[in-house]
C-alpha cells in the first residue's frame, strides 16, 4: 500500500469545501493552542474563555452579532472582488471614509437633525457611507484598470491614508473639548436597536444589536442573485476564471474592474456607517478592530460564497469579541492567519487527490 | 533643517526598506511574489529584539531574525510551489501570522532596552568633505552592509550563471526546466533568501536603526513600502537602494518641517496647526502609491516589466510559459 497523489479529472465533491473549511478552523485553534503553550499560556482555559464570553448568554450572541455585522458587509465585498480575483485589501480605508462621510450628515451639519425626520437623516447617513466607501473603492480600481498597478498595495497604502484623514477632523476640526473624537450624536440618528424594545420586553434590555445586521442579510441575497443569477455576475466569474476568454467575449474589463472596486467600496462604507450610527455613536479613533482584514479571511473561509460569508462572520464576530480581553492581544490575529493559511493550503484538495493505492494490485494492471 | 543630517538620516532609515526590497527582489525574479514581508519583518523584529534582550549577544539576535523571516517564508514557498496556491493570499495570511506570532511572543517586551548594533565612523572615507560626513560617518553597520549589498545583488543577478538561472526560472520555467534548472528548487531558494532579508530588515529596525519593540508599530507598513519599492525599482537592486535612500530621505524631511516657526520665509502651517501633521503623515502612502505609477508607467515605456512568471505557478507537463 502507498500514497498516491494524483490529479482530479472531475469536479471535487460538494462537500469537500465544506469540509476543508472546516478543518483548517479546528485545526488553526490546534496550532495556536501550541503555539499558546509554548509561551506559557492554558490554552484550553483561554478557548473556554473564549466560548463563554462569546456564546455564554443571549446578551454575549448579540455583541457576537454586533460585531458580525461589519464583517458580512465586507465580507460580501470582498467575496465579490475576489471571484474577479481583484485582490481589495482596503476594506479598512473605506470602512473609515464611509464612517466619515456618514458623519458629516451630523457634524458638517448637511441637514437639522432636530427637525430632519430621522428616517431621512439616517437614510442620507447610508447613502454617503456608500458614496464615501466607494468613491475610495473607486482610486484603486481606476489604477488598476488604467495603469495595471497592484492594487494590493495601492489598498494597503490607502487604509493608512484614511485613518489619518479621520485623525485629523477627530483631533481637530470635529473634536469634542480637546478629546479624540466627535461628540455624541442625537440619540435621533442612531439606528435602532434591541435595547429600544426593552420596555415592552425586559428580555431585551442592554441588548446593542442594531437593524444594521438586517442590510448585512439583504445584501448577502442581493449579492447571491448577482453572482448566481444576473449577467454582470457570470461576466465577473468569467474574468476571474479566464481573463482571455472574457477579452475575446467583448466584456469590458476596465470598466468592470472599477465597478467591482467601486461595490465591494461601498458595501465597507456601509459598514462604516453603520457602526458610527448603530454602536459608538459618533465618530472616533480605532472604530474599526481591523474589519477590514477578518473581512478579507471571511470572505477567503467562505469560498466566496455569499451566505457563507454570513455565517462565517458569526465565527469570527465571536473572536473578535472574546479577542477584546484576551491576553495576549495578539491571540485573535494568530488564529486569524493561521486559519487563512490552512484554508489557502488545503484548496491543494481540490485540485488533487489522495489516494491509498495498493501496490500489488497496482503493479498486476500495470503489467496487463 | 540641515541638508546634511537629513541626508545622513534618510540613507540609515533607507536602509530598512533597501535589504527588504532586495530580498523581495531575489524572490520576484524567481517568479514567487511574497506579499508577508511586512509579517517576516515584524516577526523579525520580535525575533531580534527579544533575543538581544535575553541573551544580550545582538549577532545572535540577528540570527534569530533571519531565521525567524526565513522559516515563515518556506511556509509561503511550500503552499505556493508545491500546492499551487494563489501568491496573493498566502502572502497576506503570512503576514497576519507573522504579526500575530509577534505580537503575542513580544508581549511585554515593549519600552525595554536590549543592546543594538553598533553605529561606526569610518577612517579616510570620512574625511571626504560632504560625502564623508554624509555616507561614512556614525552610520549604523547595516547601513555599509546596505552599500555592499545593492551592487554585489545587482551583480550576482546580471552578470552570474546562478543569476541567470534565477531569471530564467522567473521569465520561462519550461525552458529552464529543459535545460535542467530545478525551477522548484531555485524558486524554494530565493523565496527563502528573500524571507531571510525580510527578517534582517526587522532586526535592522528593532536592535539598530531605530531600536526598540513597539509592538505592530515597530514596522507600522514599512514591508509594504518595501514590495511597492520592489515595482517602482523594475526589479533592479541598484534602483531599490536609490528608491529606499530617497523614500528614507522625505520620511526624515516630513519630520522635519513640523519643527521650526517660518519655512522659506513664510508662516509654518505645520508649526502653528498640529493637526496638519496628519497630512504630513499621509505623505509616504501617497507618495508610495505616486511612485507606483510613475515606475509602472516608465516602466512600461521601457518595454520593463515584471518577471513574465511572477505569481504563476509551475507545472510540469502543462501549457503555460
Amino acid at each position: 500500500m502507498r500514497l498516491q497523489i494524483v490529479k482530479r479529472s472531475e469536479d471535487p465533491p460538494k462537500w469537500l469545501p465544506i469540509a476543508t473549511s472546516l478543518g483548517a478552523v479546528v485545526l488553526a485553534f490546534v496550532i495556536s493552542g501550541g503555539i499558546l503553550a509554548a509561551v506559557g499560556a492554558d490554552p484550553l482555559q483561554i478557548y473556554r474563555y473564549f466560548f463563554r464570553s462569546a456564546f455564554g448568554s443571549w446578551g454575549a450572541f448579540s455583541d457576537v452579532m454586533v460585531k458580525a455585522t461589519p464583517l458580512i458587509l465586507i465580507g460580501l465585498g470582498c467575496a465579490l472582488a475576489f471571484r474577479m480575483k481583484l485582490w481589495n485589501i482596503g476594506a479598512e480605508g473605506q470602512f473609515y471614509i464611509g464612517a466619515f462621510f456618514s458623519s458629516m450628515v451630523v457634524m458638517v451639519p448637511l441637514v437639522d437633525v432636530n427637525t430632519t425626520p430621522p428616517i431621512v437623516t439616517i437614510g442620507l447617513m447610508m447613502l454617503l457611507g456608500i458614496l464615501g466607501g466607494a468613491l475610495y473603492g473607486f482610486i484603486p480600481g481606476l489604477l488598476k484598470a488604467k495603469f495595471g498597478i497592484n492594487e494590493i498595495i495601492t489598498t494597503l497604502m490607502l487604509n493608512y491614508v484614511a485613518v489619518f484623514w479621520n485623525n485629523y477632523w477627530i483631533f481637530g476640526r470635529w473634536s469634542d473639548a480637546g478629546f479624540q473624537m466627535t461628540p455624541t450624536f442625537p440619540r435621533r440618528v442612531w439606528l435602532p436597536r434591541l435595547a429600544d424594545l426593552a420596555k415592552q420586553n425586559p428580555f431585551f434590555s442592554g441588548m446593542t444589536l442594531h437593524v444594521g445586521v438586517i442590510f448585512g442579510l439583504i445584501v448577502a441575497v442581493v449579492l447571491w442573485y448577482i453572482i448566481n443569477k444576473s449577467r454582470w455576475g457570470y461576466k465577473i466569474n468569467l474574468i476571474g476564471d479566464n481573463p482571455k476568454a472574457a477579452r475575446y467575449a467583448g466584456i469590458d474589463i476596465a470598466k468592470n474592474i472599477i465597478l467591482v472596486f467601486m461595490f465591494s467600496g461601498a458595501l465597507a462604507g456601509l459598514a462604516g456607517m453603520t457602526e458610527v450610527s448603530g454602536v459608538v455613536h459618533r465618530l472616533q479613533e480605532r472604530i474599526s478592530t481591523s474589519y477590514g482584514f477578518s473581512g478579507v479571511i471571511v470572505a477567503w473561509l467562505a469560498k466566496l460564497d455569499p451566505f457563507a460569508v454570513v455565517l462565517v462572520s458569526i465565527l469570527f464576530g465571536a473572536l473578535l469579541v472574546a479577542g477584546r480581553e484576551i491576553q495576549p492581544s495578539g491571540v485573535s490575529f494568530l488564529i486569524q492567519g493561521t486559519i487563512l493559511f490552512l484554508v489557502i493550503s488545503s484548496d491543494v484538495l481540490m485540485r488533487y487527490q489522495i489516494r491509498l493505492v495498493n501496490t500489488k494490485k497496482a503493479s498486476v494492471e500495470e503489467a496487463a | 533643517m540641515n541638508f546634511e543630517i537629513m541626508l545622513h538620516a534618510g540613507i540609515s532609515t533607507g536602509t530598512i526598506l533597501l535589504i527588504a526590497a532586495i530580498g523581495e527582489i531575489f524572490a520576484e525574479r524567481s517568479g514567487v511574489m511574497n506579499l508577508g514581508v511586512e509579517g517576516m519583518m515584524l516577526l523579525g523584529a520580535m525575533a531580534a529584539f527579544k533575543t538581544a534582550y535575553n541573551t544580550g549577544n545582538v549577532w545572535l539576535a540577528l540570527l534569530a531574525a533571519v531565521l525567524a523571516g526565513g522559516v515563515l517564508s518556506l511556509a509561503h514557498a511550500l503552499v505556493t510551489i508545491h500546492f499551487q496556491a494563489d501568491q496573493t493570499v498566502s502572502g497576506l495570511s503570512l503576514t497576519f501570522l507573522g504579526t500575530g506570532l509577534a505580537l503575542v511572543l513580544g508581549e511585554g517586551m515593549t519600552g525595554l532596552n536590549a543592546p543594538t548594533v553598533p553605529n561606526f565612523t569610518l577612517p579616510l572615507l570620512s574625511q571626504i568633505p560632504f560625502i564623508g560626513r554624509v555616507f561614512f560617518t556614525d552610520q549604523n553597520l547595516f547601513v555599509y552592509f546596505g552599500y555592499l549589498l545593492a551592487p554585489l545583488a545587482w551583480y550576482y543577478i546580471y552578470k552570474t550563471k546562478p543569476g541567470l538561472h534565477l531569471r530564467a526560472v522567473g521569465e520561462k520555467p519550461a525552458a529552464a526546466d529543459t535545460l535542467g534548472v530545478s525551477v522548484y528548487g531555485v524558486r524554494y531558494l530565493y523565496t527563502f533568501i528573500g524571507g531571510c532579508f525580510a527578517g534582517l530588515s526587522g532586526a535592522c529596525i528593532s536592535v539598530a536603526i531605530t531600536p526598540g519593540w513597539y509592538s505592530n508599530l515597530t514596522t507600522s507598513g514599512q514591508g509594504w513600502i518595501a514590495v511597492a519599492l520592489v515595482i517602482f525599482a523594475q526589479w533592479n537592486p541598484m534602483r531599490a537602494m536609490l528608491g529606499g535612500y530617497l523614500f528614507g530621505f522625505l520620511r526624515r524631511l516630513l519630520l522635519d518641517l513640523q519643527g521650526p516657526a517660518m519655512l522659506l520665509g513664510l508662516r509654518n502651517p505645520f508649526f502653528y496647526d498640529h493637526n496638519l501633521v496628519f497630512f504630513l503623515q499621509m505623505l509616504p502612502y501617497v507618495l508610495t502609491v505616486m511612485a507606483l505609477v510613475w515606475g509602472s508607467s516608465s516602466a512600461r515605456r521601457k518595454r520593463i516589466g515584471a518577471p513574465a512568471a511572477l505569481g504563476e505557478p509551475y507545472i510540469r507537463g502543462e501549457r503555460g510559459l
